[in-house]
């Protein structure tokens, strides 16, 4: 990916840097964690955010499908008929919605996408060895969902400038280490 | 003066009455009509709202999160056609002080049926005083009492202006204020403190009580204590003099 990072080893916090993307594949927040980061230009995070927004789109559609055991002879039988073929295949686990990409690892960082109910994605940097992760996200969304969704001054959709997201977000990740 | 803006709002509570003017009139009564005689939903068990104690929610939380949504869609609407920060400041005002006036009595009504045990001994002598006559008593109530019975907790400091020149001045602290929990102000609106809703509040527990105040809320804030607030209270000449004559009589 394009965030190439050149980190000390084994750095005290170990989450590099945090990028929200709302739904309609728009960079709204980006913010760093630590000092060392190969900077980008505010451009380059806008690319950035599309491209991941793209990327996570296509991950979605290609999940898999495995064929139904009910339907896989009428399939086979007859081929012509185009209903059971769209009809007799399923997502491994039909419950689950397909969620598309959640990790990718390089050796030097670990890129965790979470994506809400609502499509908001929230895009997290951290040293391949952190662990909790979730933990981590998830702690990170609940701020959100308080400190920008319950702001009036915030337009949805819009770039987060919530001062109080920006102060708490700051004091829980230093409190952590 | 406190009383034109008091009875104003005693006013528009009573609107739906025949008293008022013949526009309102015509307005009110349409969508009473198909409603029946009284505007009032009466559930099956025909106990209304109004015939539930009055202590009945006084130890009742209430959901943070609900209303702090409900608190930021108060100050949108407040928000919409306004013409700068001071007329938004002013309508949060508005919306906090008919609260004001009417948390006063429920404040009296609470503080009465806890330091008398029976509620025999209502409205004759025997129960005490509970109205302040003085300044001090005013802002002690409000720092106390108001402040846990909204936010379950006191103020955090009370200071008289060190100013000569601005004896009138009073200075309630609040150094979290639960209304700004949530909220940033965008930077071109620095100047802007939604705690102007509670200054509003006190302003009609001011005026309840018949000291005519203006309260405008003030950010001051500390490393600390980010969203630190400070309410300022300045009563009207009026109350000056009558505090004076009150403290040569020695009414405390």
């Amino acid at each position: 990916m394009c965030v190439s990072t050149k980190l000390h080893p084994r750095s005290a916090l170990a989450v590099f840097s945090l990028i929200i993307i709302n739904k309609a594949g728009g960079l709204i927040y980006q913010r760093e964690f630590q000092a060392g980061l190969r900077k980008l230009s505010t451009n380059d995070y806008l690319v950035l955010a599309g491209t991941f927004h793209g990327v996570h789109a296509i991950t979605r559609s290609i999940t898999p499908k495995l064929p139904l055991q009910n339907t896989a002879s009428p399939v086979a039988s007859s081929p012509g008929t185009s209903a059971p073929t769209t009809s007799g295949f399923s997502y491994p686990n039909p419950g689950v919605p397909v969620s598309g990409l959640e990790y990718l690892e390089t050796d030097k960082f670990r890129l965790t996408c979470f994506q809400t109910l609502t499509g908001t994605k929230f895009l997290l940097f951290t040293d391949p060895m952190t662990g909790s992760v979730e933990t981590i996200v998830n702690k990170i969304y609940e701020l959100y969902a308080d400190y920008v969704m319950k702001n009036p001054f915030y337009q949805l959709e819009m770039p987060v400038r919530c001062e109080a997201f920006d102060r708490h977000l700051g004091a829980w990740l230093r409190g952590r280490t | 003066m406190a009383a034109p803006r008091h009875s104003a709002m005693l006013s528009i509570s009573n609107a739906s009455t025949p008293q008022s003017t013949s526009s309102d009139k015509t307005q009110v009564q349409q969508p009473q009509s198909p409603a029946g005689t009284s505007g009032l939903r009466v559930p099956s068990n025909r106990k209304t709202i109004y015939d539930r104690h009055l202590n009945r929610s006084r130890n009742a939380e209430l959901s943070r999160a609900s209303f702090a949504y409900l608190f930021g869609e108060m100050v949108s609407y407040a928000q919409r056609r306004v013409t700068g920060i001071q007329d938004l400041e002013k309508r949060l005002n508005e919306q906090g002080y008919p609260l004001g006036l009417r948390l006063l009595d429920l404040l009296f009504y609470r503080a009465t049926s806890t330091s008398s045990s029976a509620l025999s001994s209502s409205s004759t002598s025997s129960s005490p005083p509970n109205r302040p006559l003085r300044i001090l008593t005013l802002l002690h109530l409000i720092h106390g009492p108001l402040w846990r019975l909204l936010f379950q907790r006191s103020a955090d400091a009370l200071e008289h202006s060190v100013s000569p020149d601005t004896p009138n001045e009073y200075m309630i602290t609040d150094n979290e204020p639960l209304v700004n929990t949530y909220i940033s102000v965008p930077r071109e609106m620095s100047m802007l403190n939604c705690a102007a809703f509670v200054a509003g509040i006190i302003e009609g527990v001011c005026d309840g009580c018949g000291f005519e105040a203006k309260v405008s809320a003030h950010n001051q804030p500390t490393e600390m204590w980010p969203s630190r607030t400070v309410f300022l209270v300045r009563f009207g000449d009026s109350v000056m003099e009558r505090e004076k004559v009150l403290e040569r009589a020695g009414v405390k």
